[in-house]
């Protein structure tokens, strides 16, 4: 043993330090906590938030507070949670929720075809922006709700005036939005592109229209929650199906439960949307979503 | 790449009898009088002045984006009428874009020019690996430093072969050491090139360092005050600029520059009553205190 270790004394320096062992399990598992303290600690405190919500409901509902607010005829979470079992087994309400999807995807996909492209040209051509803009700046300020005796008498059907109620509501956000992006590109950005050879077009396509994609997306959020509470309105005014109508029609039939399980789906269904939306805009500009 | 590494200098500058004005609600205010410029093909040559002389004014004319009230702008005989990519720019704020990765940063000047996507790949990775920038090619312009960035940009300015490359004040964000290197840099740049350079600058080293000719202008209203030949021999290393001859020229420089730059703020001086610091200082005058 001596002989060894007197050899690797007299023996040149380590060249290289020997690699590391790899980390154990338990090593790894406690950095990856170290790492995400942060977003596991606001998992947890969301999920006791949202349990004590419920607690708090049921608490409220089963010894039925009369504290100002009455709570007599407010369902359980219980008894939510059973006409929700009820419900999904019954086509009528899938079907409620199919068609307000559809007028939702109908409504404000046309708004942001029309309302996208239009805020773009608003923002180059001040032709455009002078003549639109008081216009728009005027029927911007009708909520979508006040459109609904116009939209009956302007469209044949009542789908139509509902998909449009839901076009107008969505609309203007994104047109607003898409025109605020237009304005704050940058002006260096548009010299340095036109220094590189960029004409006109390319200039539009290459810089004015990704430097807007950011509010852009901002107006498609808005609009998007613009556009379900326009819906909502439209269906319990006007419609006679819809996720809207189920609970005003729960309402009226006093099927209290189905007025909660009604108005969940409306919060479960705006909150999807925005997810797709949001995911969406991940996908279209990676650049930002990396931060 | 063979035909931006050319033998043949180009890019010849000239500047006669400029002059821009624009209109305010006082009248018409005078940006740059009477200006005459020129840069030879294949010359470094910087602008330095006081704050606010309308140096930048004066490169953004040439660079097209500033039409002159009187007076003409050639290119190598030809009229200055609105920007184009023969004449690269480098602007002070980086202006990357940012929604583009550094290679298609570095690209976009062969895509407008119609060049296929495999052909520019290729010709934006060589650039870049001669700015020493090739490991990061897949970045967006957000992840990089100050330095990087105006490094994407000058390479980005080059990627078209440009006979004229114009700086706006590009290294006044950059640390000193940074300043430093992309100075080095860019004389690398343009030595292979052989292209002229036209730099704004308010850094009077930077410019005795970089340039083969200053031009200084006066304050508001710009014109140009002096013209300073550097005869300093190339490659110029760090070293030179403790030398007496860098010094000198230094020195000449830098009154001239204080001497436009007291008359800039003259006004203000007398505004805020400093006057009378010319008793109290003994018969100095303000001039020499500063």
């Amino acid at each position: 043993m001596p002989a060894t270790a007197a050899l690797a004394q007299a023996g040149p320096a380590p060249a290289a330090i020997p690699p590391a062992p790899p980390p154990s399990f338990g090593t790894l598992a406690l950095r990856w906590y170290r790492l995400n303290q942060g977003r596991l600690r606001a998992t947890a405190i969301g999920i006791i938030s949202l349990i004590a919500f419920l607690l708090v409901w049921h608490l409220l509902t089963t010894y039925r507070v009369v504290f100002f607010v009455r709570f007599t005829n407010v369902p359980s979470p219980l008894a939510v949670y059973a006409s929700f079992v009820k419900a999904i087994h019954d086509p009528k309400f899938l079907m409620h929720i199919l068609l307000s999807c559809r007028r939702i995807f109908i409504g404000f996909s046309l708004a942001a075809v029309v309302g996208v492209p239009l805020g773009l040209i608003m923002g180059r051509f001040k032709l455009v922006h002078e003549i639109i803009f008081p216009v728009a700046e005027v029927l911007r300020l009708i909520p979508a709700i006040a459109w609904v005796p116009m939209a009956i008498m302007l469209w044949p059907t009542n789908e139509q005036s509902i998909v449009f109620i839901t076009f107008l509501g969505s609309f203007f956000p994104i047109l607003v939005n898409t025109l605020h992006g237009m304005s704050l590109v940058d002006p260096v950005l548009v010299r340095a592109a036109q220094c590189l050879g960029a004409r006109e077009r390319s200039i539009f396509r290459e810089v004015y229209f990704p430097a807007s994609l950011p509010h852009i997306f901002t107006g498609l959020t808005v609009g998007m929650g613009v556009a379900w509470v326009s819906l909502i309105a439209a269906e319990m005014i006007s419609g006679q199906y819809g996720i809207g109508y189920f609970t005003w029609e729960a309402y009226s039939l006093v099927q209290y439960a189905d007025i909660a399980l009604g108005m969940i789906a409306i919060g479960v269904l705006g909150l999807g949307s925005s997810l797709l939306i949001r995911g969406a805009g991940h996908l279209v500009m990676p650049w930002r979503s990396t931060r | 790449m063979s035909e931006m590494l050319a033998s043949e200098a180009k890019g010849h500058i000239d500047v006669k009898n400029f002059s821009l004005s624009y209109d305010s609600i006082e009248g018409p205010v005078q940006a740059v009088t009477d200006t005459q410029i020129h840069v030879k093909p294949g010359e470094f040559v910087s602008i330095v002045g006081p704050s606010g002389c309308g140096k930048s004014t004066l490169l953004n004319a040439v660079a097209g984006f500033l039409t002159p009230t009187t007076g003409i702008v050639t290119v190598d005989g030809e009229r200055v009428n609105g920007p184009s990519a023969e004449r690269g720019m480098v602007f002070q704020q980086y202006s990357l874009f940012p929604w583009k990765t550094v290679r298609e940063n570095v690209e976009f000047g062969l895509k407008m020019r119609g060049m296929p996507r495999s052909q520019r790949e290729r010709a934006a990775r060589t650039l870049l690996g001669l700015a020493g920038l090739e490991a990061f090619e897949k970045h967006y312009p957000e992840k990089l430093s100050g330095g990087m960035k105006q490094r994407v940009g000058i390479v980005r300015a080059l990627a078209t072969g440009p006979k004229v490359l114009l700086l706006d004040e590009p290294f006044g964000a950059l640390d000193a050491q940074t300043r430093v290197i992309m100075q080095q840099i860019l004389t690398n740049m343009w030595q292979r090139l052989k292209i002229s350079v036209l730099f704004v600058t308010h850094d009077i080293d930077e410019a005795i360092f970089l340039s083969d000719r200053v031009y200084c202008m006066t304050a508001r209203p710009g014109s140009i005050k002096a013209e300073i030949p550097i005869p300093l021999e190339r490659p110029r290393q760090q070293s030179m600029m403790m030398s007496s001859e860098f010094l000198a020229l230094r020195r000449g420089l830098m009154s001239l520059i204080r001497e436009e730059s007291l008359k800039a703020m003259g006004g203000e001086i007398n505004d805020m009553g400093m006057q009378g610091l010319n008793i109290e200082l003994h018969g100095h005058s303000l001039a020499d205190v500063i």
